[in-house]
């Protein structure tokens, strides 16, 4: 089998739901959803209006299920779709739209093209036109389980390493326990810090927890590249495993995307319920919190913002707890217009910055961020998914803005956890 | 009698000077001609010869007559009656019988071309029998008629447009006197009736100027037919200010608001009754209470009921738009049948992809 | 034989009025159907509560500027609104079209005094002129505004436009400007399914659909 125009056809056809129907029927060209999205906004090139990037879909949906597009095709008087048509639009679809959403946010007749987007992706990448290195990067995660190509090794070696970090166990394949943790390949290559941070939170929170050699990695390449399919594969592995430790819930890491795949679309990939509970690690902290079993003291006076991962709050769900975390650690908060559901997109997600061609494009679209940055007048950033740390960073070195440190939430708290504040103060 | 002047006429009924200039004067403005025009008119008048004027009366009421005659005081009207020399009447002339068709041809042959011919009512085209003058058809008698006039008057709705006859189904197949008359102008000197002094203002006119005022698309003299009762008429501020009578004798009935809503066609009628009015200025319809009817419009029996608001439709809608709905219903059923069928397909002809689909061989 | 302005108006009163309802409910009937027939799979995940986010919600929400929204395009969000609401008064507060509907529906309601109407007509045509000037600089709005945009657009302003000139009495005669109105009004009801204009019915179960997705997860939209 290889990728055809046909298939991309059926699966358009296969997409198209009355949500689409009712979407594509009601807009009205008033180019809103342009001026929400900052590849438009960034570049004032008009090809990156989000609606635009959906044409081919629409002119299919006339086609295939309105009385008037089917006689009109009948009459041969409607402009196939073809397959040079897929071609140019797969810059729009992949390079120029990180599902960030926030142009469903605003339409004003209610269309949620961030949804159409990711069913258009479905079509696109099996009639080929998915960019080189998604397809890199889904066919590592489904041969290696990994995009970055991270195995239970490297795994193991990080564990290893954090354990003599922290002094704390950090426990691996142990059944039924509170949580079993995933990581995203991002966090142990860049990040791995994470994981001691886990550690020393879960100790004093008395949270059982463990770390699993069959289903490690929360990153999800089907998610972003579109084709339910390889995602259906990849999230069953976590489920599997997750099912086999009897665990009660598993804890997302610090990234966005992968709480989509898992908490999100996962049942509906598998097709039925999980047994267990899905939580991002900052629903889990704030949880704690609430319950008193998070304790911190003390708090960072360095001025600072945070950047809303668009996965994990504006499509995630995941809204308030990330301030009412930093309202515990952080002295000196800064918030930033456009923020919540409404703040702009770090520009590399949806597979984005797995997409080398992009590049240029992705840190054009950083200028939202930029001034944002620059109104709040901080230089130190705090985030909740480390793909948003790790294209912020590049981001910001291109803008020759060094200065400013890009931090990840959880390694916040636990710097602030009670005892560690306690034993820096005896030091 | 023709043979006279009319100011010698005039003299000799004792009507003075000043009477005479007076009714000029009053001609002139109801023609809406400027004040100094009177005496001009009085000059044309004085040395005018007295027209004939052949008067026949087809499918009729008489209200046209009736109009111009009903006067309780020496008026325009009354004055008109006495300048022409009104050679045949049906209702005003003491002749009857032969002699009154004698008397008729015998002015027709006199006056040939010189005339003036006055019609009112109909013409029944469907059955000659609906409507003869000794034994003569109405179509017969007016394309004789028409052919040594000078000039034709349609007055009334009847003779203009067809009038009640002519309303649905029109069972005598009535026309209006231009349908017949096609080879010179008719003056259309609309309403049921038409204002007594229109009627009398547009022979005042021909007299003058020897020439028929100037008319608009319907062949109406614009001074008298140039505006809508709706612009003219003095309730107007209660409809742009939104105060309607809701039903007869209510509190806005009584207070005189606007009578839009109880069916008032004013806004498209063309006739001079808001600001000449009937009888002397008494009052005209509106003013008594009761909506225009459009009367001076063609097929204004026609046009959706009396009592109808202008923006109402004439055609019910209850039973197609039941009709709309079903007929949706069942065009949008069969699509949506064809869309499940197509989208369970695709569905169920899925094709689980790999990795392999990723990418083309090429 | 010619047509008389007054035949014209009464065809439009009659015939045409009919022939234009019959193809709107037969229009709109079948696209709604024709929408909702594609159905959408349930959501087998677990859902988040979170007070505000819904679909009816969002359907109200969606009426107010998103935050920092109308500065960056405030001749789109003003013109909208002035337009739709201008259109609204100028459709169901004037007199004359009550007493159309009261004739329709059997009920009618409290109207607003015609010189109001004919100043809200006014702005509301000048802005669509603004509208449509914003459609073609707009690079955005250029660029994936197609035949369909602009024929709407004249489609909208028709209505406007005539019965401003039939109520002033200017153009053409009295009667034929107002057959003309009614005519126009009837072409805007016959496109309203066929077009972008089916948006005065779907912009709710778009809306609804959009805040049943976002809460789903528990975000307001």
């Amino acid at each position: 089998m290889s990728a055809s125009l046909e298939r991309g056809v059926a699966l358009f056809k296969e997409a198209i739901d009355a949500p689409i129907a009712s979407f594509f029927s009601s807009c009205v060209h008033c180019g809103l959803c342009a001026e929400a999205c900052e590849f438009y906004v960034d570049t004032g090139d008009p090809k990156y209006t989000p609606i635009h990037k959906l044409d081919p879909l629409k002119r299919l949906w006339r086609q295939e299920y309105t009385l008037v597009g089917r006689i009109a095709k009948a009459l041969g008087l409607s402009r196939p779709i073809t397959d040079a048509e897929l071609a140019e639009w797969s810059e729009l679809v992949y390079d120029s739209c990180t599902l960030c959403a926030r142009c469903s946010m605003v339409c004003p007749v209610g269309n949620d093209i961030a949804y159409m987007v990711r069913k258009m992706r479905e079509g696109m990448a099996v009639a080929g036109h998915a960019p080189e290195g998604l397809i890199f990067a889904t066919t590592r995660t489904i041969n290696v389980g990994s995009p970055m190509g991270v195995s239970i090794d490297t795994v193991k070696a990080q564990i290893r390493h954090q354990e003599k970090e922290t002094g704390e166990i950090i426990p691996l394949d142990r059944v039924g326990v509170d949580y079993m943790v995933l990581l995203s390949s991002m966090e142990v290559v860049n990040y791995p810090e994470y994981l001691g941070a886990l550690a020393k939170i879960f100790k004093q929170a008395g949270v059982t927890w463990t770390l699993s050699s069959d289903g490690f990695e929360a990153t999800n390449s089907g998610i972003q590249i579109g084709v339910s399919d390889l995602a259906r594969e990849i999230v069953q592995r976590v489920v599997d495993a997750a099912e086999k430790l009897k665990v009660r819930g598993v804890v997302s890491p610090e990234c966005g995307h992968a709480y989509t795949a898992l908490r999100w679309e996962g049942p509906n990939l598998i097709g039925r319920p999980y047994p267990f509970e899905v939580v991002h690690i900052v629903e889990l902290l704030d949880r704690l919190r609430q319950e008193g079993r998070l304790r911190t003291s003390g708090k960072t006076d360095t001025p600072l913002t945070f950047h809303d991962p668009c996965q994990l709050v504006r499509r995630g769900g995941v809204i308030d707890q990330p301030r009412n975390l930093l309202r515990e650690v952080a002295g000196d908060f800064r918030d930033v217009a456009d923020r919540g559901v409404m703040n702009w997109c770090c520009g590399g997600g949806g597979g984005v910055s797995t997409n080398d061609r992009a590049e240029p494009l992705r840190l054009a679209a950083f200028r939202q961020k930029k001034e944002q940055l620059d109104a709040a007048g901080v230089s130190t950033l705090v985030t909740a998914c480390a793909n948003c740390r790790v294209v912020m960073e590049e981001a910001l070195e291109a803008y020759h803005m060094e200065h400013v440190q890009v931090l990840g939430l959880t390694e916040l708290v636990a710097e602030h956890l009670a005892q560690a504040e306690e034993a820096r103060k005896a030091a | 009698m023709a043979d006279m002047t009319v100011g010698a006429l005039l003299r000799e009924r004792g009507v003075s000077r000043r009477t005479f200039l007076k009714f000029c004067t009053a001609l002139a403005s109801l023609m809406a001609l400027p004040p100094g025009m009177g005496g001009a008119i009085a000059r044309a008048v004085e040395r005018a010869r007295r027209p004939s004027v052949i008067w026949l009366s087809f499918q009729e009421c008489t209200g046209c007559t009736e109009s111009l005659t009903r006067s309780a005081t020496p008026t325009v009207e009354g004055l008109i009656l006495d300048v022409i020399s009104l050679d045949y009447h049906h209702t005003l002339q003491a002749a009857s019988g032969t002699a009154a068709e004698a008397a008729r041809e015998q002015a027709m042959k006199e006056a040939f071309g010189h005339y003036v011919l006055i019609v009112d009512g109909s013409i029944p085209l469907g059955n000659a029998g609906y409507s003869t003058i000794a034994g003569i058809s109405n179509a017969a008698l007016l394309a004789e008629a028409a052919k040594g006039a000078a000039a034709v008057v349609a007055v009334g709705s009847c003779a203009s447009f067809g009038g009640l006859p002519a309303a649905e189904p029109n069972p005598t197949g009535a026309v209006a006197v231009s349908q017949l008359v096609t080879d010179r102008p008719v003056v259309n000197v609309p309403g049921c009736p038409p204002i007594g002094v229109v009627i009398a203002g547009v022979v005042a006119h021909y007299l003058t100027f020897g020439t028929v005022p100037e008319l608009d698309g319907l062949g109406r003299p614009k001074v008298f037919y140039g505006e809508t009762i709706h612009d003219r008429c003095y309730r107007r501020t209660f409809y742009d200010r939104g105060m309607f009578a809701e039903s007869f004798d209510d509190e806005g009935a009584r207070k005189g608001w606007c009578l839009y809503k109880l069916g008032c066609k004013g806004p498209v009628t063309y006739n001079a009754c808001a600001t000449t009015k009937w009888n002397a200025g008494t009052s005209f319809p509106i003013q008594s209470g009761h909506g225009c009817l459009g009367c001076s419009e063609p097929a204004f029996w026609d046009v959706g009921g009396f009592y109808n608001a202008l923006s109402v439709t004439t055609i019910p809608l209850n039973k197609p738009t039941g009709i709309a709905l079903a007929a949706g219903a069942a065009v949008g059923a069969a699509v949506a049948i064809g869309n499940r069928k197509k989208q369970a397909d695709a569905r169920k002809g899925h094709q689980t992809a790999t990795l392999g689909d990723l990418e083309k061989q090429s | 034989m010619t047509v008389t302005s007054m035949e014209l108006l009464l065809w439009a009163r009659g015939p045409g009025f009919e022939a234009a309802v019959v193809i709107f409910t037969l229009g709109m009937v079948w696209r709604l159907i024709e929408i909702f027939s594609l159905g959408r799979k349930p959501d087998l995940s677990l859902p988040r509560e979170r007070a505000g986010a819904s679909g009816m919600n969002t359907v109200f929400r969606r009426f107010l500027f998103p935050p920092g929204m109308l500065r960056r395009a405030p001749v789109t969000y003003l013109g909208g609104y002035v337009f739709h609401i201008g259109f609204g008064i100028v459709l169901l507060f004037f007199i004359p079209h009550i007493e159309l509907a009261r004739g329709v529906v059997g009920f009618g309601w409290p109207g607003l005094p015609t010189p109001v109407v004919d100043l809200v007509a006014v702005i509301t045509m000048v802005t669509l002129v603004v509208m449509l000037v914003s459609r073609i600089s707009d690079p955005a709005k250029r660029l994936i505004s197609t035949f369909e945009d602009y024929l709407t657009w004249a489609l909208t302003l028709a209505p406007l436009l005539t019965g401003y000139l039939a109520y002033h009495h200017l153009l053409l005669p009295y009667q034929t400007m107002l057959a003309v109105h009614i005519l126009s009004a009837e072409l805007l009801l016959v496109a309203m399914p066929f077009t972008k204009l089916i948006h005065f019915v779907t912009v709710f179960p778009a809306r609804w659909y959009n805040g049943d997705l976002f809460g789903h997860k528990g975000v307001p939209s």
